[in-house]
């Protein structure tokens, strides 16, 4: 499913600017009167009034100052207190997604309704069609028992009126895994072990009450507060996400104060050449299929919830690893920052002692904002490795495959299949063909639908990036032809 | 007859706070404005360097006129008011 933008996370992109700006400000000193500048008096409220807006908001900036609201132990405490906190901070707290529980609408359990629209037909076929006899007659309607319904939605399809409608709860229809749950209260809650951190349910909450601890002000501070050398690892997803030449976007990273600016599309070139080498290996000692493994929100998922898949999984790394890996080993002492379109990257980097932090390229984004920073304005730079069209193309779907086909060519025999988003519907699949198998011999599996440049850390349309990730893949050499 | 101008500032700040969205336009333009409408994707307009700044981003310019905060509905709302005011004077 793809979410389309809206005011909950747009609202999102002006709190991190928002938090930018402070620092730079005055590190926080008035960080107090951003809920007010963002609903000040005379604004329409969104929720019941301006002041319970203002209060989500609070708890949206703690997040965004890398925070989470359930550790909140003062509610005294003020957003300059945390401010000031988030500066003194030495390491991050561990990544995680959490439910704002004040901002929870408790959306009522997801059910089936008879709206006005049905008209009590002669047919009712919502009564006979019903596996559950849960559907009666009352005044002349259609009328459905709660406790007897199982949510099949058979009465929904054989309406010919459309007045049977199915009401949500859109996190959790959003979550492939079932880790976001109501309590007794209906609010709903995270569970941490189950959680794969896609970022879906962030994505598709009507009510911007799910937020993500992040790193913002971690890696500003380091920027700015230590002699520390920092360096940024530009996800290949970058290409599209900002309407410039990409060597324009280096330069302004530059500017915003990185030391250097690596690329991961050098690194997913490893990744390729040792997973063609893996899939020859395996296909060669008789294995069925392989799947990739760079996703991280699928690594997580097949660990926790298809155990049955994970000797198919590759063990080879993901573009991440190597490219922190390479800059360790020339910089030992620098902080690696990686930067990116994905949130459950956060939950690889833990796992990763060569990754410092973790960021998206909407907070980038919104550091150039309240960093000032205009990318048209900036001095183009260049990589100092050049990446192949094959690793360029790894953010769209199709293109890890893609690179593995194109190193195996003519060596085994390769038939891919993609798993583009990954769904309640393709989690099963994916039991399924760990279990009885499957015709391809190579799956990608990419979590997010049309890959990572539909991530929920992106700014730019998909379309239009992708257009734009094309152009880069022409412009690279094949990997096989460089050397 | 004349299009209606839609220019969509693509300066960083813009962009960052939504001018993705409304670059939508491109591909998904409701059906009765579809052909009425030419984007412009453009280079900082320097809104953001006066009044409140970028945090009044993204901003849009419809036939000159200056939509802050821009959002697609605000948008469509505008050139849709233009629309009805043009066929108007052509009646």
């Amino acid at each position: 499913m793809l979410i389309p933008k809206n005011y909950a996370n747009q609202m999102r992109t002006r709190i991190l600017v928002k938090v930018v700006e402070s620092f730079y400000k005055n590190r926080f000193e008035t960080a107090d009167e951003i809920p007010i500048d963002l609903r000040p008096k005379d604004y329409d409220s969104s929720r019941c009034c301006i002041y319970k807006d203002r209060a989500v908001l609070k708890y949206r900036l703690m997040a965004a100052m890398g925070f989470t609201p359930n550790e909140e132990t003062n509610e005294a405490m003020s957003l300059r207190e945390y401010g000031k906190e988030a500066l003194k901070r030495q390491n991050h707290a561990k990544s995680c997604l959490s439910v704002i529980d004040i901002a929870c609408s408790a959306c009522v359990k997801s059910q089936y309704m008879v709206t006005d629209a049905c008209r009590g037909c002669f047919a009712r076929p919502c009564v006979m069609n019903c596996p559950k006899q849960a559907i009666s007659f009352v005044n002349g309607r259609s009328h459905i028992d709660p406790d007897l319904c199982v949510s099949c939605g058979k009465c929904m399809e054989v309406c010919p009126y459309h007045a049977i409608v199915k009401l949500p709860v859109p996190c959790e229809e959003a979550c492939p895994v079932s880790a976001i749950k109501k309590d007794e209260n209906g609010v709903e809650h995270i569970d941490e072990e189950a959680c794969i951190s896609c970022g879906k349910c962030l994505q598709s909450c009507p009510f911007g009450a799910i937020v993500e601890r992040s790193q913002l002000v971690d890696v500003l501070n380091l920027i700015h507060n230590s002699d520390k050398k920092v360096v940024a690892m530009l996800a290949p997803a970058i290409v599209g996400q900002f309407p410039f030449e990409l060597n324009q976007v280096v330069g302004a990273l530059k500017k915003l104060g990185f030391d250097d600016v690596v690329e991961v599309a050098a690194g997913a070139d490893i990744t390729s050449t040792n997973e063609a080498a893996e899939f020859v290996e395996r296909m060669e000692a008789g294995a069925q299929f392989m799947t990739t493994s760079c996703c991280p929100a699928y690594y997580r998922a097949t660990k926790v919830h298809v155990p049955e898949i994970q000797p198919f999984v590759s063990h080879t790394k993901t573009p991440m690893y190597y490219t922190a890996e390479m800059l360790k080993k020339e910089q030992p002492d620098c902080i690696s920052v990686f930067v990116g379109p994905c949130l459950a990257k956060r939950n690889e980097a833990e796992y990763d002692p060569n990754v410092d932090y973790v960021l998206t390229f909407e907070e980038i984004g919104a550091m150039f904002v309240g960093a000032k920073v205009e990318i048209a304005d900036c001095e183009p730079m260049e990589f100092a490795k050049v990446s192949s069209a094959q690793g360029r193309k790894y953010p769209l779907s199709g293109g890890v495959a893609g690179a593995v086909g194109h190193l195996v060519e003519g060596k085994v025999d390769y038939r891919p299949e993609r798993i583009d988003g990954l769904t309640k519907e393709n989690i099963k699949l994916l039991k399924k063909y760990a279990t009885k198998g499957c015709e391809a011999n190579m799956i990608e599996v990419m979590c997010c639908e049309g890959g990572c440049i539909a991530g929920p850390g992106c700014i730019s349309l998909a379309k239009k990036a992708t257009k734009q990730v094309e152009s880069y893949v022409e412009k690279g050499q094949n990997q096989k032809d460089m050397k | 007859m004349e299009k209606i101008e839609v220019k969509i500032c693509a300066g960083t700040a813009c962009f960052v706070m939504g001018a993705p969205q409304i670059q939508a336009l491109e591909f998904s333009a409701p059906e009765d404005i579809a052909d009425r409408i030419e984007i412009v994707e453009v280079r900082c307009m320097n809104h953001c360097n006066k009044g409140s700044g970028y945090n009044k981003g993204p901003f849009v310019e419809v036939n000159g006129e200056l939509i802050e905060e821009a959002t697609m509905e605000k948008v469509v709302a505008k050139i849709r008011e233009l629309i009805a005011k043009e066929d108007e004077e052509n009646c």
